[in-house]
């Protein structure tokens, strides 16, 4: 906080501004896990690994009478008194804020006096919250890029920009992604990020929307039936155009793939809450125009066509 | 009604997104068939569901959705909790069954189709 390196001098100011705007609030972790007194160390350690915390308030009814820490913990693991209550271990000094101070304060505190989490409490002395150290700054930056964002997408939108003018008439821009067959673990990254890029350009959400859920089941499709393909979301000013390409093995009936609940997945695939037989379908009633050939053992081409708004189409999947 | 009052009034775990219990809950959803969810549900949902392998989080960016409750308890696959903490997918554990989370919800008013 107190570095003064020239380059980073105006980005300080404005975080250190953003800590004095931001209440503790705002910035904090709504309080969901506490303990009482009478709980015992081990119950304490057990309850912090599985919520991957490092510390809880200890409350008797609503108020708040200490903090118990993986450091206490750790010591009682060592004095062989995990059976010890937590009454007799926890810190009963404990440094708190208030929900509605500035977060800077939060900061401050953190600061000076060194303690791992800093319980938050309303005006009424109730524990509403809880703060690490890293969370007034972690959530500062994330407030400044979100109204960054913002601010870029109403410049945009004040000039009047589109994709038209991004990209000038006639150009588009084109999503490419590779497939890999059986990639359940990277299974939906390619129209997630499809999503995130589509949506960034400030077109029509719902089409957005239904282009990717088109993509999604393409991609799918490639992951459980093909040895991979590859994926293409293709942005024009008028519409969202998504292709998946296979180099096989093929459908042998594609009237018969098209009917709702038709599948051949393999049970494992199934039994992860794919393979449903509804695809296809999915594709088809997200896209405004539809196209699907194959040929066995050549492979598939899947088109889909989502119109953006001018169409005076209405989102019917967003009701 | 927000999410984070949807998790207290239910007790339920928040295992990925805790920044994102602000989230509003339009209406709900229930379901294992990653395709039906697609189709059906509406943004702003939540989704209850058994499904906990990391794909759950690719569909609920795509749909839109205010977040997952994972029913029957047990442990979340770590690439699950992962890549929601990524996307910003707030999943909620719930020890209960579906049957018995989508009445406590339905009790609080959250309604589907």
């Amino acid at each position: 906080m107190r570095s003064r390196g020239a380059g980073t001098r105006t980005q300080l100011t404005k975080l250190e501004e953003l800590l004095r705007e931001l209440r503790v609030e705002e910035v904090m972790t709504r309080r969901l896990v506490s303990v009482s007194g009478d709980f015992t160390m081990a119950q304490v350690k057990e309850l912090l690994r599985k919520h991957r915390i490092s510390g809880v308030p200890v409350l008797e009814g609503e108020a708040l009478v200490g903090v118990v820490s993986i450091e206490d913990v750790t010591r009682a693991l060592e004095q062989g008194e995990m059976g010890a209550k937590v009454r007799d271990r926890m810190s009963r000094e404990v440094i708190t804020v208030f929900a509605d101070e500035p977060a800077v304060e939060a900061v401050k505190r953190f600061a000076h006096t060194k303690v791992g989490r800093l319980p938050v409490l309303d005006r009424g002395g109730k524990v509403v919250g809880i703060l690490t150290p890293g969370d007034p700054v972690g959530r500062a930056f994330r407030v400044m890029d979100l109204r960054y964002r913002e601010q870029e997408q109403q410049r945009w939108q004040q000039k009047g920009l589109g994709l038209e003018d991004l990209l000038g008439e006639g150009a588009s821009l084109v999503l490419r992604f590779r497939v890999q067959g059986e990639d359940f673990a990277g299974a939906g990254k390619a129209s997630v990020q499809a999503k995130r890029v589509l949506g960034r350009l400030g077109l029509d959400p719902g089409a957005v929307r239904r282009a990717t859920i088109a993509a999604y089941e393409a991609e799918m499709n490639l992951i459980i039936h093909t040895r991979g393909g590859e994926l293409t979301l293709e942005a024009t000013p008028h519409s969202v155009v998504v292709e998946a390409v296979d180099k096989g093995p093929g459908i042998v009936d594609v009237e018969q793939a098209l009917q709702p609940g038709f599948s051949t997945a393999p049970e494992w695939v199934c039994e992860m809450g794919f393979g449903a037989g509804m695809g296809l379908n999915n594709i088809q009633s997200c896209a405004d125009e539809f196209e699907i050939e194959s040929e066995v053992g050549r492979g598939t081409r899947v088109r889909a066509v989502v119109h953006l708004s001018q169409s005076g189409r209405k989102d019917r999947l967003n009701r | 009604m927000k999410l984070i009052e949807i998790a207290q009034r239910l007790g339920l775990k928040v295992e990925a997104g805790v920044d994102h219990l602000e989230n509003e809950v339009r209406g709900g959803y229930a379901g294992d068939l990653l395709s039906c969810v697609m189709a059906r549900a509406k943004t702003g949902d939540l989704w209850v569901t058994v499904q906990r392998h990391p794909n759950i989080v690719a569909v609920a960016v795509l749909v839109g959705l205010a977040g997952i409750v994972v029913t029957e308890g047990g442990n979340i696959e770590p690439a699950t909790l992962e890549r929601a903490e990524q996307e910003g997918i707030p999943i909620l554990v719930s020890s209960a069954s579906a049957f018995r989370v989508v009445g406590e919800l339905w009790d609080l008013g959250i309604r589907g189709e």
